[in-house]
This record gives structure tokens, sequence and C-alpha cells, in this order.
């Protein structure tokens, strides 16, 4: 089987005139390049290495494979990163820039732009308070003053001892409930300030 | 697969339920699973199997009135029991065959006999996670007969002669996008469903996806097939873990069933679907910043032109539709354009989805026909503010709508109606406030909301959301002027002039509304130092409020 080494897919993009990358992948996919050179294109991409042997790397490298290491797979593999290790650090994004050959700049700049990424490790709890319209409408302002007071945090932060992480989050579509708050991921509506507490306390006591 | 086949699976669907005397559907969306229906499911379940009756218990999406979850119907009598806690399995599988658990019934014939359900026909009937469930009542029906029947132009003269508006907002005549997209030049072309669901207090969008996925896999369908696309996109928020594992789930049994992937009903036709997710930024519902972030850069607008119908996903022409714009699809061409234009009012046809909320008696899920009264969706649908308090607004649009005062409750619910009003119809949030909201906090807090979530490309929205951000603050603390008011008032114009794209040029819009409506408030506010509805903190120095977050500091030095 005929290998074309040493070619970057980006290159065998612009001999065969074609503009972006996923116009190739459409392209091989539509059965108009021939099987050995689309094998050829795959072989040619040596990602860097793993990190480290830690099992979530594999996680992460899968999610990269899945798209045949594309650069519009930045957000993907981003969100493989957070929700295998909860959080991006600098490593993190540095292996995933290098893996899909993204300037460091750009994916340092995804991963700030987006709300939903975090560069912080989390507490072992999370307490998210949602601050949707409907939910402030109900009142939720209360909730995250409870929280804040009980904590001594604000939110977006986690208590010194790495227990309580204290976020908000802009609507979980759960708006006939409010006011709601999440509590490690699970939904509950219609909370008031003292079962707020309550499960902190619950927490607390663990 | 042919109509002949999908007549085969419908059949025998209903064969498989015919051999069950009775069907008790649970409500699993996300309301009523944060109370714990899927315990309920369980203990039904278990009921069920003890008593040696012949019952099937669905699962199935949202079914309206959430405030009274979780929900439960028993069919085929098609009684509602609301407030079912796992307890009560028990009692409402004795009851099957006799009468009624009289405690536990819902008497919401009046919420339910003012909606026209089009796009939420299946939600509550169907099981999300069975494709078979949605071919039984008519999936993938129209589907097939455009691929056997029609051709690419016929159907969007269907759209067309419908007179569907995109549901996103925007309200952009569908028939009209297309034809563009149809008729851009290039062999690569791509359909987008938008289903970043950023407005906050809405979520029609969850619920359909969530509810009934394969409506908007084959209005997506059918769309591609118009406009000679082969490869769609989903782009859901991240925040919706469920509606991404449904889609996902669906998607699959729609390959399996070979109605998505290539020759399709064994047609030229080739069309594939990719789950794309957001990350949790409000102006990726922009279609330019959608665009860009799929493309896996930061979610950042670009001028237009040119539009996405000729320049778009990786420079080809894209169409990009809301999921309830898609959800509309399939029954339009199962039904015909002339059907969906008789609903609705002059110019705004068919029916819209509503998230109902705020302080209102039956929080939920609505469809009602365009151009019904606002007064019979809060106060007949809705079952008015709870007792004691007396409405004050009714939010719509979301942070690109603005508030309705009390008075003006008898407009029709349109498109053009509610822009003259001051708001736009928006996705679909509406959000109900009483006397306890100050109209003043909730301009600040829609501006709040914008400022932290401008992309900062442009400097009208990036620096004037912080501005207003910064003078509301002062009036909402006793600190403000009129020169203050003035001066918003100012730099409302400014930007809704000047900014790049809709998340800027609607931002000031909740400010302007309750500027028109409840100008004395404001000016309560900063005569007086008084908040009428004892909301904002007046004293001086006050410290900041919990809805300014630490990052808003940093964004307005």
């Amino acid at each position: 089987m005929a290998r074309v080494t040493g070619v970057t897919v980006a290159a065998i993009a612009r001999t065969l005139r074609l503009e972006s990358q996923l116009e190739l992948a459409l392209w091989s996919h539509s059965g108009r390049v021939p099987f050995q050179i689309w094998e050829g294109i795959v072989s040619a991409f040596i990602p860097p290495p793993l990190p480290s042997d830690d099992k979530r790397w594999k996680i992460v490298n899968g999610a990269m494979r899945k798209n045949g290491f594309a650069r519009h797979a930045l957000i993907e593999t981003l969100h493989a990163v957070q929700s295998s290790f909860g959080y991006l650090d600098d490593n993190a994004i540095r292996f995933v820039a290098l893996s899909l050959r993204v300037p460091l700049s750009q994916a340092y700049g995804v991963a700030t732009f987006y709300h939903y990424f975090s560069l912080k490790p989390p507490g072992k709890h999370t307490l998210t308070v949602c601050a949707g319209t409907a939910c402030y409408i109900k009142g939720a302002d209360k909730l995250i003053a409870a929280a804040e007071e009980r904590l001594g945090i604000v939110p977006g932060h986690t208590t010194a001892d790495g227990q309580v992480s204290l976020m908000t989050a802009r609507c979980v579509g759960a708006c006939s409930r409010a006011p709601v708050m999440l509590a490690d991921g699970e939904v509950t509506g219609e909370r008031t300030s003292e079962q707020l507490i309550e499960q902190l306390e619950r927490w607390a006591v663990e | 697969m042919t109509i002949e086949e999908l007549e085969q699976i419908a059949e025998s669907v209903r064969r498989e339920n015919a051999n069950f005397d009775y069907e008790v559907s649970v409500c699993m969306d996300l309301a009523c699973a944060s109370q714990g229906s899927d315990k309920l499911r369980d203990a039904l379940l278990r009921s069920a199997e003890a008593s040696g009756k012949k019952v099937l218990v669905r699962r199935t999406g949202c079914m309206g009135p959430c405030s009274h979850g979780p929900l439960v119907r028993v069919d085929p009598d098609k009684t509602l029991y609301g407030h079912v806690s796992p307890g009560r399995a028990q009692g409402i599988v004795d009851s099957l065959g006799g009468e009624p658990v009289a405690e536990l019934q819902c008497e919401l014939n009046e919420h339910f006999d003012s909606q026209m359900r089009v796009v939420l026909e299946n939600a509550g009937y169907i099981d999300p996670e069975k494709i078979d469930d949605y071919i039984a009542r008519e999936g993938y029906k129209a589907l097939v007969t455009v691929l056997m029947e029609m051709t690419p132009g016929g159907v969007i003269h269907r759209i067309t002669e419908s007179g569907l508006r995109g549901r996103g907002g925007g309200g952009y005549p569908t028939g009209l996008k297309w034809g563009t997209v149809a008729k851009a030049a290039g062999d690569v072309k791509y359909v987008v469903c938008n289903g970043d669901e950023g407005d906050p207090g809405a979520f029609m969008d969850r619920s359909v996806m969530e509810g009934d996925p394969h409506r908007v896999i084959e209005g997506m369908a059918l769309a591609a097939y118009a406009v000679g696309a082969s490869k769609g996109y989903i782009y859901v928020r991240a925040e919706y873990p469920i509606a991404v594992s449904r889609l996902t789930m669906a998607l699959r049994e729609a390959r399996r069933r070979g109605l998505l992937g290539i020759n399709i009903c064994n047609t030229p036709f080739s069309f594939d679907i990719e789950i794309r997710l957001g990350a949790g930024a409000f102006v990726c519902g922009e279609e330019t910043a959608l665009i860009a972030s799929i493309e896996g850069k930061r979610g950042t607008p670009r001028p237009r032109p040119p539009y996405p119908a000729v320049s778009g996903l990786w420079g080809k022409p894209t169409l990009i539709n809301n999921v309830e714009t898609y959800a509309n699809i399939p029954p339009i061409i199962r039904n015909g354009g002339k059907w969906f234009s008789s609903m609705g009012s002059e110019r705004s046809k068919g029916t819209k989805v509503f998230a109902l909320t705020g302080k209102i008696a039956n929080t939920g899920l609505v469809e009602v026909p365009m151009g019904i009264k606002l007064r019979q969706i809060i106060e007949v649908i809705g079952g008015g503010v709870p007792p004691g308090h007396t409405l004050k607004a009714v939010q719509t649009g979301g942070p690109s709508g603005g508030c309705i005062p009390a008075e003006m409750l008898d407009i029709g619910v349109s498109y053009d109606a509610l822009m003259a009003a001051g708001s736009i119809m928006g996705s679909g949030g509406m959000i109900v406030m009483d006397d306890t909201s100050c109209m003043v906090n909730v301009a600040r807090f829609f501006i709040e909301f914008c400022m932290t979530e401008s992309c900062g490309k442009c400097i009208p929205c990036r620096a004037g959301t912080a501005q207003m951000y910064t003078l509301l603050t002062r009036i909402c603390t006793g600190k403000g002027t009129m020169d203050d008011l003035a001066l918003i008032e100012d730099l409302c114009v400014t930007v809704k002039e000047t900014s790049l794209c809709g998340l800027g040029q609607t931002a000031p819009n909740p400010v302007l509304s309750t500027l028109k409506y409840f100008r004395s408030e404001y000016l309560e506010h900063i005569a007086n130092k008084r908040c009428p509805a004892g909301v904002c903190h007046m004293h001086a120095g006050a410290e900041a409020d919990v809805f300014a977050p630490a990052v808003s500091q940093e964004v307005v030095a």
C-alpha cells in the first residue's frame, strides 16, 4: 500500500486544490480520493506523545482522533479535557494545541473566551446557583447571598480547604422550577436559602 | 426505507401498544426529573408488574405544565395527574379500570384548550429514545415522501407558501432563506441547527431536542435536500447534557434505519449530521459567531454581508435555522403550506412555543397560535399571578427584548405587534413579573448579562454596556442623578445603532422599554432615593450586588 510520508494534510489539501482540510475529508468520504492516498494522509501526521500515563489522556486523544486531529475540533477536545480532568490547566492546553497544530494563543484564547471552560481546579463539591432571568425574578440573589455568607467566598471561587466551589450558571433550562440550584450537577428546583444551607451542611459533615 | 416500510414500523408499534390496556406516561423532562420522576417511573413499573394488569409505562418529554410536576398521564382515559410522588404509584396503578385518584388529578382544561400543538404534538406522547415511537406518529413520512416525489424547488415553494418565519427571534422568512442558499453557487453546502439557547429564562429548544429529537433531524434533512447540502451540524449548549445524549442516540437510530447517511431511501441524496457543543457563550446564538464556534474559534461575530447563506461555514453557503424552525418543517411538508398559513395572524403564521415562567401559577411550556392575546396566555393558560400580587410586566425576548406593561396585555402576540410595543418575539422566553420586581433592577440585570456576554470585538457593545451597567448601578444604589439618566438614554441610542451584531444592537432594549413604560420608577430611584418594589438597597455606599460578579469589575476597569 502506497504511503505518503512527511506530507501534511494541509499540503495535500493544497495539492488537490481544496481550500480546507474538511473539504478534503468530505472529498475522500465521497469516494473520489483513492483509499491509499487517504491512508497516507492519515499516517503522515504524528501527534505528540501523551503527557503522562494517566488514562484520561487517552480519552482526550480519542476525542482528537475521532475528529481526524482537525483544527476545528479544538472546542470538542477542550470539552473532553474538562470532562476528564475537571478543568483545563496549562499543560493540557499546550498538549491539545500541539496535537491539533493550533497556535497556543488561539487555544488559550478559546479556553478563556468560553465561560464553560474553567482554568482552575474545582473543589470536591460544586454548588451552582442558576442566575437566569426566571431564577433572578424568583429570588436567586438571596440564595447566592446565603451561600456567600456561609462559605465566605464569592461566586467563581473555591473555599480555602478545597471542599466547595460556588458557581453561578446562565440558565440551565429548568426555569419553570425557579429558583434552581445544582448540587454537584444534580438539578433541584424551588429552593430556599435554608435548603441551600442544609445541602452545604450535608457536605460539611461528610 | 420506503413509505410502506414506515407504515409497517408504525403498524408494529400500534400492534405492540394494543397488547396493553392502559398507557401510563411519565414526564421525564428536566423540571419533572428534578423532582424525582425517574424514581416515580421505577415505582410505576414495579407496581404495574405486580398488579398483573396490562400496563405500558412510558417515559416521555415535556407535557407542559411543569409547575404541577412530576406529571403522569393515563391513557386511554386522558387523566392527568400532578405532584405525583413515587409513593403514589401503587394508588395510580390500582385505580386503572376504576375511578381515577381524585386528589392527584390536575384540572387544567383551560390551560390546554387555548393551546394549539404543532411543534409539541409528540412531546408527552412518545418515548424520545425510540425512533419507532416517532415513526408511529407519522415521523419521517415527510422526508421519505419528499425524496420520492418532490423536487427541492417544490419543498422550498411549500415552505414559502406556509409563511413560516424564523423562530430564533429575528423572524426572517424561512422560505426566502432556503431559496437564497439553494441558489448560492457551490457544490458543498451546510445546514446548521442553532440549538444554542442562550436566552436565560427560555427552554423551548431544550424541551424539543430532549422530547422529540427526531423531529429536528427530519426537519434538517428536509432542509438539506431543499438547499442541496450533504452535511449538517447541530450546535447545542453544553449546559444541556440530556439534549446532547438524546440527539446522539437519535442520530444513531436514524442512521441505523437508513434515514441518514449515504443514498437515503436509495436516492442520490446523502446527508449526515454531527453534533457540536457550545461552551457557554450567549453571543454564539448570533449566526456568524456560531459559525466561528463550529470552526473551533472564539465565537466572535463578523460583519454581514456576506450572509452565511452565501459564505458561511468554511466559506461555503450555509443555512442556519433555529431548533423550533426545523421542528415546524415536517408537519408543513405533511399537511401543506396552506394548512400552516391558516393558523396564526396576518403576517405571523403558525404557532409559537413559549416558556412561561416567573410569577405565574402555571409555569411551563405552552404552544399557542400566533396572534393570540397576551392576556389570554397570562390569565387563562398561565392561570394569572399568584393571589395577593398584581401583574406588573411581561418580559419577552430575553436580554434582547423588552418589558410589556400590564396595561398592554391586549396586544396580539406576533412579530410585528411585539416589535411595535418595544419588545421582540425572541426565541420564546416569557417571564411574568409582579409588583415585587423592580423594573430598574430588571434593566440592570439584563445589561449586566449583555456586558458579561459581550464578546468584546466592537467598542459600542463592549464599552457601552459596561458604562450603562455602571450608570444603572448608581441609580439602583441611590446615587443616580438626572444627568446619569440622560446619559443612559444617549448611550442606548449609540449602542443600538453602532454595534456590530444583534447582541449589541438589541442590548439596550430592556432599558429602553422600561424607560418607556416605567419611567416613574427610575425617577423615584433618583429623586426620592426609594425603590418602590423594595428590591434595591438604597443606602449610599452599598456593597456590590451579588449579580455583579467579580468579572464585571474588571470589565468596567
